[in-house]
């Protein structure tokens, strides 16, 4: 069992979601997969100014990325944008135990159900491998086609600098902080969320992505379970077909050969195809939809210190003390909130054009899929019982 | 939002690798991998036909084995031997010998046992039985379900071509607890009768109007259709009177040794221990390479169908589980489609939502399927090996039989010529007349013997027969519900295709 998988990718084709052009395309055209950690390869190229190359590749591991994302997230200057959401940490823990299980087991059973069971778990691996990389790259990509963020810093340091970035997964205390940022910043949505906004794109966009983002959580879990009920089927159709085959062959019940071989593989790729295009989607639009909450509540909040700016002026103004400083921390709140409000309404639309574009497109995809399967298995279907009834 | 050049993950969903499997010869200890490559349903075609060439000799026959016509067991069957005793009907021996000529021709025409049949009887099997409109018939704990018994049939047996009578489970069982205690021992093979089920009957009895009780009833009516069905196709079974009688006379004596609880009940168990034992101390000379094989085939088959049983039940369950969640899942999108505040996008995620719960029910009906179709015949064959296999038992008890009379007789020879050098008479002559009795049990016992080894062995060749052939049914069918699956599938995902292109 091999505990290194490489995977080699093609340059991708345009995505019709993203506006790429000449000047940065990024994309990982490398994975390793070791022991306890994925390398990736982020291959770029691009004709400004600020990079020393015109294509040039580096290697960076998950902790990077996070810590790319956490960068954009504490500036604030960038308190406008939605922040394309984080990559979700490499999971291979429940494919390595299944694939240890395996090892465990095979004495007991065949030699020919352990390679079958073998192959269909290093599948499983490297299609959640191959996920992950997917997660990665659209953090990237998403990152270069946005017309600030592209221009960070840090992001040129992360594309360029080929050394190990040094940054280590947070520690204990630091994971403790954050938990309780997070408390504190719940809270604090709740409160500003309670505020109403005397605009109405605005006010509309709040209710609306709050339901929203709850109901593509709901969606995201339950489309999860779904998949998980077929794909536990799909693996009982393994574990059936194997057991007629073994039947077979010492029956010599070749007809049942056939039979086997169909139900085998109807249902499993199904639920692949299902996870890939209907769960990834929503799990995606789950974190983006939150990335979007994220704006508006650091709009909120901007709004709230606004206003509280306002009312300490005017009790400045009528104490007739620190008039002036009141006067500057107001036009500060007041400068921030309106460039808040202005780049956050383009990148609500944004998120809206984005969202329409992506769910068309996996709808589609989903349901040409499902289509092509149906098809392909009602034609296996009706020449195997073609030659079952025909030799009758 | 997806990078698109993760072509690799859609190429591996391509994967109708039937062809690996042809270039497999039987013997082959070896079987192809499954590999997932992308073969085109096409290349299917002429490629299959050739497996059913390739499959010649005797479907009987385990890769090891070759019982060829010529061998002397066939002979056996073949000969003209003597009527025992024992089996109450006979089929005339002389019509044996043409037909089993062209068994092995086509493993799929049943010639020679279909033409025994018809020369007995005078016309071929057609016969149709069915249990239906369950009826519940009392009240409380003393109410049982009665079942209509429908016989269709053109047969001469039968005084009419159709005609019904109510039955209850007991009635069912009462039937095959005679029939077992007739034939059973002397080598045929006895279908069992359906399970008793106390947690099920009792939630029928109290009165449970719900559906796992609906399911319960259904379960059990289908069982004891399919039960009769296999008892009738027997062709001794079918003449013999008591099944005659449980198929047309509208009163039927209760069978109350079949109660669990019984006497009668609890002599069963005693009995089934002992012979547990027993057949632990039985060691059989077997001289007989056929029986060693056939048992050992058995004995696999056994273990085989438990599993494949084991993994359709758990698909069962796992495809009720699918259903549900489907469903859920249809709801949650609805949900989504409403929030959504883009009209298209809205629309077209009802529209997934409608086309989810649609696929629920089709999930539904599958696991359906699965269970009537699949998962009862496992269980109904895993309890016919059993019976299969009892009928083993019974042979080497049978031998036992024998082989003590031998002794025994031995044992009074010895006896008896000891007897000799002494004076007496009286003594002696009670010796010879001991002799004489044991010569004819051992001779019987010998007779007995070879009679059940040789209807062993027809069973067991009519037993394969009708196992391929039910297997093959079941299977036609199975996948025809799963035809109709994908057709569903490809017409509501059809009908969704445009709504989801129509996005803007």
């Amino acid at each position: 069992m091999g505990n290194v998988v490489s995977v080699l990718l093609q340059p991708r084709a345009v995505n019709v979601d993203l506006q790429t052009d000449a000047t940065l395309q990024v994309d990982i055209s490398d994975a390793l997969s070791e022991r306890d950690k994925v390398k990736f390869t982020v291959h770029t190229k691009s004709t400004l100014p600020n990079f020393k190359q015109n294509e040039f590749s580096v290697v960076r591991q998950h902790e990077e990325f996070i810590w790319l994302h956490d960068s954009f997230v504490e500036n604030e200057d960038y308190a406008g944008y939605i922040i394309p959401p984080a990559p979700p940490r490499p999971d291979f823990d429940a494919s390595r135990e299944k694939l240890q299980k395996l090892g465990e087991g095979e004495g007991s059973m065949t030699k020919e159900e352990f390679t079958k069971m073998k192959q269909e778990l290093e599948a499983e691996y490297l299609a959640i491998f191959k996920k992950t990389v997917a997660m990665h790259e659209v953090f990237l990509c998403r990152v270069a086609a946005h017309p600030v963020l592209r221009k960070d810093l840090n992001f040129h340091v992360f594309l360029e600098y080929n050394q190990d970035l040094s940054v280590r997964g947070k520690n204990k205390k630091e994971k403790l902080e954050d938990f309780f940022k997070n408390v504190v910043k719940s809270a604090d949505g709740v409160l500003v969320a309670g505020v109403k906004d005397v605009d109405d794109f605005f006010e509309h966009e709040k209710t609306f992505l709050l339901e929203y983002h709850n109901r593509v959580k709901d969606a995201s879990a339950k489309s999860d379970r779904m998949i998980r009920s077929h794909k536990n089927a799909a693996d009982d159709i393994n574990r059936i077909a194997s057991s007629l085959y073994t039947c077979c062959v010492s029956n010599r019940r070749t007809l049942q050969l056939l039979s086997v071989v169909v139900l085998q593989k109807i249902e499993a790729r199904v639920a692949a195809d299902e996870d890939l295009k209907l769960a990834d989607l929503l799990k995606y639009y789950l974190r983006e939809s939150q990335a979007a909450k994220d704006l508006l509540y650091r709009r909120s909040r901007a709004l709230v210190d606004y206003e509280n700016a306002n009312k300490a002026l005017d009790k400045a103004r009528a104490k007739n003390r620190d008039v002036l400083q009141a006067e500057t921390s107001q036009q500060l709140c007041c400068h921030k909130f309106e460039k808040i409000s202005e780049s956050a309404k383009q990148e609500l639309i944004d998120f809206k054009t984005r969202r329409v574009a992506a769910f068309r497109k996996n709808l589609v995809e989903l349901a040409e899929l499902e289509l092509k399967h149906a098809k392909g298995n009602l034609q296996l279907l009706q020449s195997c019982l073609g030659i079952l009834k025909g030799n009758t | 939002m997806f990078p698109q050049h993760r072509n690799v993950v859609v190429a591996q969903t391509q994967t109708f690798c039937v062809i690996s499997l042809e270039s497999n010869p039987q013997t082959s200890s070896e079987p192809a991998s499954l590999p997932a490559e992308d073969i085109s349903t096409n290349s299917n075609g002429p490629k299959q036909d050739s497996l059913f060439d390739d499959d010649p000799e005797d479907l009987f026959a385990e890769a090891t084995e070759e019982v060829s016509l010529d061998s002397p067991e066939r002979d056996v069957l073949l000969s003209d031997g003597p009527s025992p005793a024992i089996t109450p009907i006979t089929p005339p021996t002389s019509v044996i010998t043409p037909c089993i000529g062209h068994a092995h021709d086509d493993m799929f025409t049943h010639s020679s046992f279909d033409e025994i049949e018809e020369e007995e009887g005078g016309d071929s099997f057609d016969m149709h039985i069915s249990v239906s409109d369950p009826e519940k018939v009392g009240d409380g704990m003393n109410a049982y379900m009665a079942y209509k018994v429908t016989t269709k049939t053109s047969m001469s047996l039968f005084k009419r071509n159709e005609f019904s009578v109510k039955r209850r489970f007991s009635d069912f069982l009462g039937l095959h607890s005679k029939l077992a205690s007739k034939y059973l021992h002397i080598g045929y093979i006895v279908p069992p009768a359906p399970e008793k089920s106390i947690v099920g009957m009792t939630k029928v009895k109290v009165g449970k109007e719900d559906q796992s009780s609906n399911e319960f009833v259904e379960k059990r009516r289908s069982a004891l259709e399919r039960y009769l069905m296999r008892t009738v196709k027997h062709p001794v079974l079918l003449k013999d009177p008591d099944v005659l009688q449980f198929l047309e006379s509208s009163d039927l004596p209760r069978a109350v040794s079949t109660q669990a609880l019984s006497s009668a009940g609890l002599l069963r168990m005693v009995n089934k221990a002992a012979d547990a034992v027993n057949k632990m101390t039985i060691k059989m000379n077997e001289s007989d390479a056929w029986f060693e094989e056939k048992q050992q085939h058995f004995e696999n088959l056994d273990v085989q169908l438990r599993k494949l049983h084991a993994s359709v039940e758990s698909l069962v369950c796992h495809r009720k589980e699918l259903s549900v969640n489907t469903a859920q899942f249809a709801k949650s999108a609805a949900m989504l489609g409403n929030s959504e505040d883009h009209t298209a996008l809205s629309r077209a995620l009802s529209q997934l939502a409608e086309v989810e719960e649609k696929i629920d029910q089709l999930h539904q009906d599958q696991a359906n399927a699965d269970f009537y179709l699949f998962s009862e015949l496992l269980g109904d064959y895993v309890r016919l090996i059993t019976a299969v296999k009892g009928v083993f038992d019974h042979r080497m008890k049978t031998w036992q039989k024998w082989q003590d009379s031998q002794m025994l007789l031995q044992k009074k020879r010895e006896a008896e010529a000891k007897l000799q050098f002494t004076n007496k008479p009286d003594k002696l002559q009670q010796a010879k007349d001991e002799i004489k009795e044991l010569e004819g049990k051992v001779q019987q016992g010998e007779r007995d013997f070879e009679q059940i080894s040789k209807t062993i062995r027809k069973e067991v060749s009519r037993f394969e027969k009708e196992r391929v052939k039910d297997f093959k049914t079941i299977i036609i069918k199975y996948l025809e519900s799963l035809v109709q699956t994908q057709q569903q599938l490809i017409k509501y995902w059809e009908a969704f295709l445009p709504e989801a292109k129509a996005i803007s």
